[in-house]
């Protein structure tokens, strides 16, 4: 697959010699940065010239790309992908918005033609059984496994079978040892 | 009905094993998507070609072809783009598809300057029979595309059947390609 880089690459920092006053303000700056940098959204990769006008379409349109799989870069949606293809898609689903679509015909534009493999999260069917319930009906036969297992544990525990006739008269020969 | 009970543990994970070394050695690639479109009519289409070069001398190509162009016959169809290093790894294959693979290889510049295209083709060689320009990408996005190259086999009704994700190689097209485009030939 060679259609597109995935990352967005970092502009390099230079690095500059200055007085100790000049370095001090650098480096506040630096803080200050790194400070501000805890209150930014996570990235995305969705450019202003992409943006339709409306807000309340370009609202759904990006709710939609967050759930729709970059085909080349597989774990990232169209929304954060960097990808030609990715912005190809968001081009081609605010067209699909702007003419009017409802969500789901906008998204199974897009699934019609990629499978429901765009789709990050897939859909619940027979195929996608397993993977939706699986993890929990593992759970639940662990636990009824564990349930069954300290039952009959505590019930082996709890009632000690009486002794036989042989087991009391040797109890008794032993209670009754002379010193 | 104890004795059972102990070897799940241990049949469940012979399983497993069995299946991820079916996995990982059975060719079974993860990066190959399902794709929705075989079994579809091919999307419409209607697309320029490049300009012809001036001092070209070859065979007659087309330039610029359209999805009705291609009903009645079996063809193959191959997304490709200068820009594209694994596509010209392909290309001496598909250079020695030739006519004598006795099936139309048509090829779609996908997001590619038609000027580069052309240099590409004069420099490499021109193994198809028709050329278009899908310079939008979108005829790609119909095909369901994600990466080039890739290659279709287009049935006499206009069925997608076949598709090939990443570039072919001698044994792909003899393994793969060529017995499925004989079959479909023979249909009706």
């Amino acid at each position: 697959m060679a259609t597109s880089n995935c990352g967005s690459p970092l502009p390099a920092l230079s690095r500059r010699r200055g007085s100790a006053t000049t370095r001090r303000v650098v480096g506040r700056g630096l803080l200050l940065a790194l400070g501000l940098l805890l209150f930014l959204a996570p990235a995305f990769a969705v450019e202003p010239s992409e943006m339709l006008k409306d807000k309340a379409l370009e609202a759904r349109a990006r709710a939609i790309g967050q759930e729709l799989r970059c085909l080349v870069c597989q774990n990232e949606s169209i929304d954060e992908s960097n990808a030609d293809l990715a912005h190809d898609l968001r081009v081609l689903l605010r067209q699909r918005i702007a003419v009017g679509d409802t969500d789901q015909q906008a998204i199974q534009f897009i699934v019609k033609r990629y499978g429901d493999f765009v789709l990050l999260k897939p859909p619940v069917e027979p195929a996608t059984w397993l993977l939706w319930f699986g993890p929990a009906a593992l759970l639940a036969a662990s636990a009824a496994g564990a349930l069954i297992f300290v039952r009959r544990r505590n019930r082996a525990a709890g009632e000690p079978a009486a002794l036989t006739a042989d087991e009391k008269r040797r109890l008794d020969e032993l209670l009754h040892e002379p010193e | 009905m104890g004795r059972i009970l102990l070897i799940v543990p241990l049949a469940l994970f012979v399983a497993l094993v069995v299946y991820f070394f079916v996995a990982m050695h059975g060719g079974y690639d993860p990066s190959t998507l399902p794709s929705a479109m075989v079994g579809k009519p091919v999307p419409v289409f209607d697309l320029p070609g490049p300009p012809a070069p001036p001092n070209y001398s070859g065979p007659p190509v087309k330039l610029g072809f359209s999805s009705r162009d291609m009903l009645g016959h079996v063809v193959l169809v191959n997304f490709f783009a200068s820009w594209c290093v694994p596509c010209r790894a392909e290309h001496p294959v598909l250079m020695g598809l030739g006519s004598s693979a006795g099936v139309p290889l048509v090829g779609i510049a996908y997001k590619d300057k038609p000027k580069d295209a052309v240099d590409f083709l004069q420099e490499y060689g021109n193994p198809y029979v028709a050329i278009a320009l899908d310079e939008s990408g979108r005829t790609g996005i119909d095909f369901g595309v994600y990466g080039v190259p890739e290659t279709y086999i287009v049935d006499k009704h206009g069925i997608i059947r076949v598709r090939h994700v990443g570039p072919l190689t001698a044994e792909s097209v003899a393994r793969e390609i060529l017995p499925a485009v004989r079959a479909l030939q023979a249909q009706p």
